[in-house]
């Protein structure tokens, strides 16, 4: 029976509790083929209890996106076919799946990012709401469905002109709000990106003089601050360190509470850690869908299970 | 009060110096090419030193005080009677704001068009090949071409008109549209190039916050390229301070001269010079024939394209990453202006 397995160590998983950072011994990476040497040492114990020690969603999930047989395609070539899967809020939805898998352009599509792209065409259809997403006006949508990135990208200026700015500017607003009327909105983003302890007492401070966890923190609190429906993660923690990227983890635990997650994730740990449920891809399909518990212990799929074990990717 | 501080400076004798590179395994064409090298980038350094040091010593001992306050006497025969620059003075500066204030919004204006919308297609390489062309005309050119255009009854309030009622088509707003369309290929240049090293990840950035393609251009990017904006007005100021050509045809007179009504409008209206028409005219071959004149206004020109350089990128650019990303935009352009091939 194939039980849960972390793919070879190459990675370093963090337990941010004792604050030590500790790599997975290689004896749990070879756990897999070595019979009696199963899971359940070092590395999986870490994940074990990260994923116990998760807060349990206080609401039952309740359904925003709806994607329905949607393939996308750059040009004449597909990059995704067919793929239907449900954003829930009150959960963390996680792709993954090899590079050139379509995950990223999945999660692009759902706030029409794709367009940017020229010659970029989608099938199916994708739902906020009810709504088809096409029907919507575009700038309204990115409104509703926000994105953080994979590398930290704030613009170059203040702290709080970083987010003031997703406050700003909106349609219909005659005059540019003043300061002060933006300042409480401003630090509660900061609060529920769990930055504002850092910045509170700069906000004016250059965002680029922040380390590279924070940014990526201010531009998740620059992606909330329009208090958005869904929240879209593409791999954003692939440029940080492990203490940052716990942090930011935590912070995606708790924010699926009050705003449906989908997070592209390389980092199998990763989804295992913060994922309610997985998707697994593979060249444009969505080869697996299933809570994370059944994805990673229980893979219905060769593939998954061989990808899981580390066999590609 | 200061106590003795443990010193920082490591021991001298501990650092050992790595033996340099040497040259001798060389093959000699590589040598001769890296000596000649050497030999023109320090003769050009002496090239340029040579230039300001002659104009320096020449200007300073030609340059009185009453240079700057006396109009220009037209029609002196003898060189002290010539009179001060006072007036090209003035025009410098008067036709050096007309022109940037023309170019600097129409040059950022098409920059951000032929970067951020560029559609159609056919119409951004159109718009294209018209910025290089223009880059390319001749300013003489461009100032018989503004004459004929405007010396008509329709711009009569671009200008004064002669005794017979016929409209002069010589003012300095005419010749600082000109001089706007000199410059607008620089601001562009320079406003293009800023923007296309723009990372593409600040305007996904901004995009996936819902904001519209005008409020990102004005926002997000406008801001991050002020340094390359920056050096736009800079190089474009530049070229309309240095240009002489425009000057000939559309404002060949020493002294400054009303063309009537409100006294802004009617100085804009009006007629006059500037230095480097001055120097053009007091020249040894020019008509005027007091080089001492010429040398004065020379090294003051030169004085203020330099100060002109430092002030806008003291004021514009607060770190120094700007100041040399500016520096960066202008040496761009600047191989961009002069082998259009290379691209």
């Amino acid at each position: 029976m194939e039980r849960l397995t972390p793919p070879p160590v190459r990675r370093i998983a963090v337990d941010r509790h004792p604050r030590v950072v500790a790599p997975t011994s290689p004896a749990d990476g070879a756990g897999n083929g070595a019979g009696g040497v199963t899971s359940g040492a070092g590395g999986s114990q870490i994940l074990a209890r990260r994923r116990a020690a998760r807060p349990a969603a206080t609401y039952p999930p309740e359904e925003r996106m709806q994607i329905e047989s949607v393939s996308l395609a750059y040009g004449e070539r597909w990059v995704v076919r067919d793929v239907s899967l449900p954003v829930r809020r009150g959960e963390v939805l996680a792709l993954i799946g090899a590079s050139g898998s379509g995950k990223t352009t999945l999660l692009r599509s759902l706030n029409r990012l794709t367009e940017i792209t020229a010659g970029a065409g989608r099938a199916g259809q994708i739902t906020l709401d009810g709504e088809e997403i096409h029907e919507i006006e575009v700038n309204a949508l990115r409104r509703r469905v926000t994105m953080v990135f994979q590398q930290p990208n704030p613009f170059p200026m203040s702290i709080f002109e970083n987010v003031a700015y997703a406050l700003r500017e909106a349609p219909g607003r005659r005059r540019r709000a003043r300061r002060a009327t933006l300042e409480p909105a401003v630090r509660e983003a900061l609060r529920r990106a769990g930055l504002h302890e850092e910045v509170a007492d700069d906000l004016d401070r250059p965002a680029l003089s922040l380390s590279g966890g924070q940014q990526q923190r201010l531009c998740i609190a620059r992606a909330l601050a329009a208090d958005p429906e869904v929240l879209l993660l593409d791999e954003p923690c692939s440029a940080l360190d492990p203490i940052s990227t716990a942090v930011i983890e935590d912070l995606i635990v708790e924010l699926r509470e009050s705003v449906a997650i989908v997070i592209v994730t390389h980092n199998l740990q990763q989804a295992q850690r913060v994922a309610d449920h997985v998707a697994f891809m593979h060249l444009g399909e969505l080869i697996e869908y299933g809570t994370a518990e059944q994805v990673f212990d229980q893979p219905r799929q060769q593939r998954t299970r061989d990808y899981i074990g580390g066999a590609f990717g | 009060m200061a106590t003795a501080e443990p010193t920082l400076t490591p021991p001298r004798a501990a650092i050992a110096r790595p033996r340099r590179e040497s040259t001798a395994s060389w093959p000699l064409v590589d040598r001769l090419a890296y000596w000649l090298c050497w030999a023109v980038g320090i003769g050009l350094c002496v090239i340029a030193v040579g230039i300001v040091l002659f104009m320096f010593i020449k200007g300073i001992s030609a340059l009185r005080p009453s240079l700057f306050v006396e109009s220009p006497a037209t029609g002196a025969l003898q060189e002290r009677h010539s009179g001060g620059f006072k007036d090209p003075l003035i025009g410098t500066f008067i036709l050096t704001a007309i022109g940037i204030a023309i170019a600097l919004p129409l040059g950022v204006g098409i920059a951000v068009w032929m970067v951020e919308y560029a559609r159609p297609r056919w119409l951004m390489r159109t718009v294209e090949s018209a910025i290089e062309m223009i880059a390319g005309v001749p300013s003489i050119v461009l100032a018989l071409f503004g004459l004929l255009l405007f010396a008509r009854p329709l711009f009569s309030f671009l200008s004064g008109s002669a005794n017979n009622g016929a409209v002069t088509g010589q003012s300095f707003l005419i010749a600082g549209i000109m001089m706007g369309v000199l410059a607008i290929p620089l601001v562009v240049g320079a406003t293009r190039e800023a923007l296309l090293q723009l990372p593409a990840r600040l305007r996904e950035a901004s995009y996936a916050l819902g904001k519209t393609r005008a409020t990102t251009v004005r926002r997000v990017l406008l801001p991050s390229i002020r340094p390359g904006i920056a050096s736009g007005a800079v190089l474009g100021m530049g070229r309309i301070i240095g240009d002489t050509a425009i000057l000939v045809i559309l404002l060949p007179y020493l002294k400054l001269e009303g063309a009537g009504g409100a006294p802004l409008l009617s100085a804009l209206r009006g007629t006059g010079t500037t230095l480097t028409y001055y120097i053009y005219y007091y020249a040894p071959t020019g008509d005027g024939n007091s080089p001492k004149k010429a040398f004065a206004a020379g090294f003051v020109l030169l004085m203020i394209v330099l100060a002109l350089n430092a002030l806008v990128t003291r004021l514009t650019l607060r770190s120094s990453g700007e100041r040399a990303a500016a520096r960066n935009i202008v040496q761009r352009v600047w191989a961009w202006e002069m082998w259009p091939w290379s691209r």
